[in-house]
């Protein structure tokens, strides 16, 4: 068999290496650690949005079974820093983050004690024995109100709750929209919506007072953060401080930030010299895990004659929450609104104006597509709404705008490098021509039925390396990981990487990888990852970051491997390396049967150590970092079928379509996964979730009743289409894929219950379009 | 109190107070962490265990409930080296992604299947709709559980 046509790991759908011990309910969660002497955390949270704190009573808590302490924000003065989020921009206000609350809550869920007891029973128990006294404050909750000068401020030390404004733009985009043939405008509002792993959010902390060492085991996105953060805020050197993510039950987000009950649960371990124990319930995590794109997009978008853009302005309020969320700052989810907002489309002339709101909820945060399905709804909308107008289709009219040229500035100052803009565009309409969903969607309008096809077209930076921060001044760097290969004695493969797998399948793919750089058995590799023990640095997973730098990292240190490898293995077979081939986890020389397997080059190099010349010794081992530097371009187009019942006012997704590149594809069975589960995530933002907050800042969806996210019931039958254009700029051709799906599919469904209610003028302006809103929509028209 | 469960089909006696759930007892008080809960308020099914045949949220379920009963949960289908028909249909079509809410996925399924081994693409998605999935977009386990139908028949 010729190099070439031997079958490499990248490109096939090879089976998980993490499924065995999760479909056998062997995982390692965090909840279900149980080290020897554990004790267990339960917070009492405000439930006031605003208030003074005039007095926490925690005595006849103290008094319990079984507890061990109750602690308010006192007991830990001077034991950490404060807990902030820096940024360059001009006019940020950095908020402070208590660990517990001091003299004020800001939203409801906000911690303000903590009661450790001998089980997580007696600890929920003890929180009845504790009284808190608070006097409640004015606030404003509608975000609007919030930025107005006169409203109550939430932080006092600031004079407005406006905690960051920023403008981006280019070109006279007055002057384009004033002499366009046609415009279009509208005031697009994202609903709040919480990122719901099923795993609730669970940290446990050892600490080893003898060897002062720390130990957090948390469901997290982020170890590297975490130890880093926690160094920083103790003053403990990292080299004390072991951050684990073993077996994590999903992210998308919500456990990519830092939570202070982490920390808490440090500082009592080392109190109390027991490990200690936080496992958040569902009413917990949904007041206090990180929520996400609350927004509202005021947007006009204008044409020319022939349909082409000329201008788009949009002035954008984030209601970001009570705090700006360490790391990432409260800029991160509405600043890309506007970076965003442009999309795929060739737009000469923009303005993006953002500001964000504090305002007495969950602080806003990181969740799967940040910024972009916002401002993908309100892009998708316009375009949309621009060819009912001009009497085109609406895929004719996004073909006339798709950028075609590459790589493109975006007038927000992205760079769009070669991606499948206009292949993705097409692929789906052949979908719909081939269907035949218009001579459908014809058939079902004469028979009195109300349904309609939508498109959503997007591009997103993913995998984005050291020069793009993703906010400025921030106090983690991003942009690179790196990657330790190693060979042992017994000739097995060991890869370490500072990325964290919450689900993706990391251990999987990040092997296959491996795998062909340096020509060992898949099966022969053990990845390690969520664990800070084995990297110097590294940071997480989230922003569709993994697998190009990961990916990158792994393929980097692999090849290094190798070369060392064939090294030993020409001297011991008296060869030159040039003529040697590595594959299956054997050294050949070419053209024979001669050959070494691994374990037979790693004894001779770790055994006959001292026999080797003295340029070959040294470890079968290699680090390397890599850093894409910018980041890659990756981009698709989503269609759906929808029907509306005009009688229940429910919505229907019948056909669901996305056409994708994400570049080299390594694990396509993975990738579909990916891409079902963030359209899933996007149809239940744009028909089911949202959470409420009454006039009084009370939380309305406190359980999975109140906040509903889609059961299998709600999803249509999805087919994913690949485009496997190579990335120009990431090592292997890889891009980021795990949060396309939801980035498109809010937008999508929108504009086909659009197409769906059309004959009855009705434009949607808002998500999720429930029942209740579409009820009004039609009986307003009608 | 004094409760007796064969579990998986091993005997187990325990002294508990009647408020532990059985979710809490499989996993604190026999260390069978195979199972999780997602809610603790019976809506997303991730604690489904099988109590005398039948599913059951172990969330909603004390153990004291259990007493005398035989409870199957997901450390007794198969092992690693030797996986059950469903959960290798799980790993062959990709029904799993994070896996927190997998054990109860196959509990639900398990019981479809015994109960309606030719369901239908519709039947599967309705009778699964008690078991959220935050992962996957369920189109994987519907899948899984329709080709692990055809292999237990």
């Amino acid at each position: 068999m010729s190099l070439d046509a031997r079958p490499k790991s990248v490109g096939r759908s090879v089976k998980r290496v993490e499924d065995p011990r999760l479909l056998t309910g062997q995982g390692a969660y965090t909840d279900d650690l149980r080290p020897a002497r554990m004790v267990h955390v339960a917070i009492l949270r405000s439930d006031h949005a605003h208030g003074a704190i005039r007095a926490v009573d925690t005595t006849g808590a103290n008094a319990m079974p079984g507890v061990l302490g109750v602690y308010t924000a006192a007991d830990f003065e001077g034991e950490i820093e404060p807990i902030r989020a820096p940024s360059k921009m001009r006019d940020y206000k950095m908020t402070t983050t208590p660990l517990l609350a001091v003299d004020r809550v800001r939203y409801v869920g906000e911690p303000v004690a903590a009661v450790v007891a001998e089980s997580r029973y007696l600890a929920e128990d003890a929180l009845r024995g504790i009284e808190v006294d608070i006097d409640p404050l004015p606030a404003a909750l509608d975000p609007e109100a919030a930025a107005e000068p006169d409203a109550p401020v939430l932080h006092a030390e600031f004079d407005s709750n406006v905690i960051l404004a920023r403008e981006f733009g280019r070109e006279d985009v007055d002057a384009a929209l004033a002499v366009a043939a046609t415009t279009v405008a509208g005031r697009f509002r994202f609903r709040r919506k919480s990122p719901l792993a099923i795993e609730n959010r669970c940290c446990v902390a050892e600490y080893n007072g003898g060897r002062r060492e720390l130990t957090l085991h948390s469901s997290t996105q982020v170890p590297g953060i975490l130890r880093d953060c926690l160094s920083d805020l103790t003053g403990l050197p990292g080299n004390a401080i072991r951050v684990i993510a073993a077996d994590v039950g999903g992210g998308f987000g919500g456990k990519a930030s830092l939570y202070t009950e982490e920390i808490l649960v440090c500082l009592m371990a080392r109190k109390l010299g027991r490990p200690v124990k936080f496992t958040s319930d569902r009413l917990e995590d949904l007041s206090s895990t990180s929520q996400a794109f609350d927004e509202i997009v005021d947007a006009t978008l204008g044409f020319d004659a022939e349909g082409r853009i000329v201008g788009l302005s949009a002035d954008v309020i984030g209601d970001v929450g009570a705090y700006s969320i360490y790391p990432w700052t409260a800029a991160l989810e509405p600043v890309q609104v506007v970076s965003f907002l442009p999309g795929p489309y060739d737009v000469p002339a923009y303005r993006g104006r953002v500001r964000g709101v504090a305002t007495p909820k969950v602080p806003m945060g990181p969740y799967r597509g940040v910024g972009r399905p916002a401002a993908v709804f309100a892009m998708e909308r316009l375009i949309d709404m621009g060819a009912r107008k001009l009497g085109l289709d609406p895929a004719e009219l996004r073909r006339r705008n798709l950028v075609k040229e590459f790589p493109y500035r975006a007038a927000s100052g992205l760079i769009w490098d070669q991606s499948a803009f206009v292949e993705s565009l097409e692929t789906v309409e052949k979908v719909v021509a081939d269907e035949g969903l218009r001579d459908y969607q014809a058939t079902a309008r004469a028979e009195g039925r109300h349904v309609g096809i939508g498109y959503a077209s997007y591009a997103e930076l993913t995998g984005i390396g050291s020069k793009i921060p993703a906010a400025p001044g921030m106090p983690v760097t991003t942009g690179i990981e790196s990657a330790t290969v190693r060979i042992d004695p017994s000739g097995a493969v060991t890869a370490i990487f500072g990325v964290a797998s919450h689900g993706q399948g990391l251990e999987t793919t990040l092997a296959q990888v491996v795998s062909d750089a340096l020509g060992c058995r898949l099966e022969d590799i053990r990845v390690v990852q969520g664990d800070t023990a084995g990297r110097a640095y590294g940071t997480g997973t989230y922003a569709s970051r993994s697998t190009v730098l990961a990916g990158g990292a792994g393929t980097l240190a692999g090849e290094a491997v190798k070369e060392r490898l064939l090294k030993v293995a020409a001297e011991m077979l008296e060869a030159a390396p040039e003529d040697l081939d590595v594959h299956d986890s054997r050294v050949t020389i070419r053209g024979t049967d001669r050959q070494l397997s691994f374990r037979d080059v790693a004894r001779k190099a770790y055994l006959e150590f001292g026999r080797l010349p003295k340029d070959l010794q040294g470890e079968l081992e290699e680090t390397r970092l890599y850093d894409p530097s910018v980041g890659t371009t990756s981009s698709a187009s989503h269609v759906c079928l929808v029907e509306v019942d005009a009688e229940t006012c429910g919505v229907k997704v019948l056909r669901y379509v996305v056409a994708e590149d994400c570049g080299v594809v390594i694990n396509p069975m993975i990738v579909d996964g990916q891409v079902h589960g963030g359209v899933a995530q996007g149809i239940g933002a744009a028909l089911l979730e949202e959470v409420v907050y009454d006039a009084d800042g009370q939380l309305l969806t406190g359980s999975l009743v109140d906040y509903v996210v889609p059961s299998a019931s709600e999803i249509p039958h999805m087919d994913v289409l690949h485009l496997e254009s190579p990335s120009p700029t990431t090592l292997g051709g890889y891009r980021g894929m795990g949060e396309g799906g939801t980035i498109g599919a809010p937008a999508a469904v929108a504009n086909a219950v659009s197409d769906a209610l059309a004959p009855l003028g009705i434009e949607i302006t808002e998500v999720p379009i429930t029942p209740e809103r579409l009820f009004r929509l039609i009986h307003q028209k009608t | 109190m004094r409760v007796s469960v064969r579990v998986n089909g091993t005997a187990y006696e325990r002294d508990i107070e009647p408020r532990m759930l059985l979710g809490d007892f499989l996993r604190v008080a026999l260390d069978l962490t195979g199972t999780h809960f997602g809610c603790e308020h019976g809506i997303c099914g991730a604690c489904t265990v099988h109590l005398n045949g039948k599913s059951v949220r172990s969330c909603l379920t004390f153990a004291v409930q259990a007493d005398g009963g035989e409870v199957l949960t997901v450390e007794g289908l198969g092992t690693v080296d030797d996986l059950h028909p469903l959960q290798d249909a799980f790993r062959e079509h990709h029904g799993l992604q994070c896996g927190f809410c997998t054990p109860g996925m196959l509990m639900t399924a398990l019981e479809l299947i015994e109960r309606q081994p030719d369901a239908t693409e519709d039947d599967i998605r309705e009778a699964m709709s008690g078991n959220l999935c935050r992962c996957t977009g369920y189109q994987n386990i519907v899948a899984a559980i329709r080709a692990a139908a055809e292999a237990m028949r």
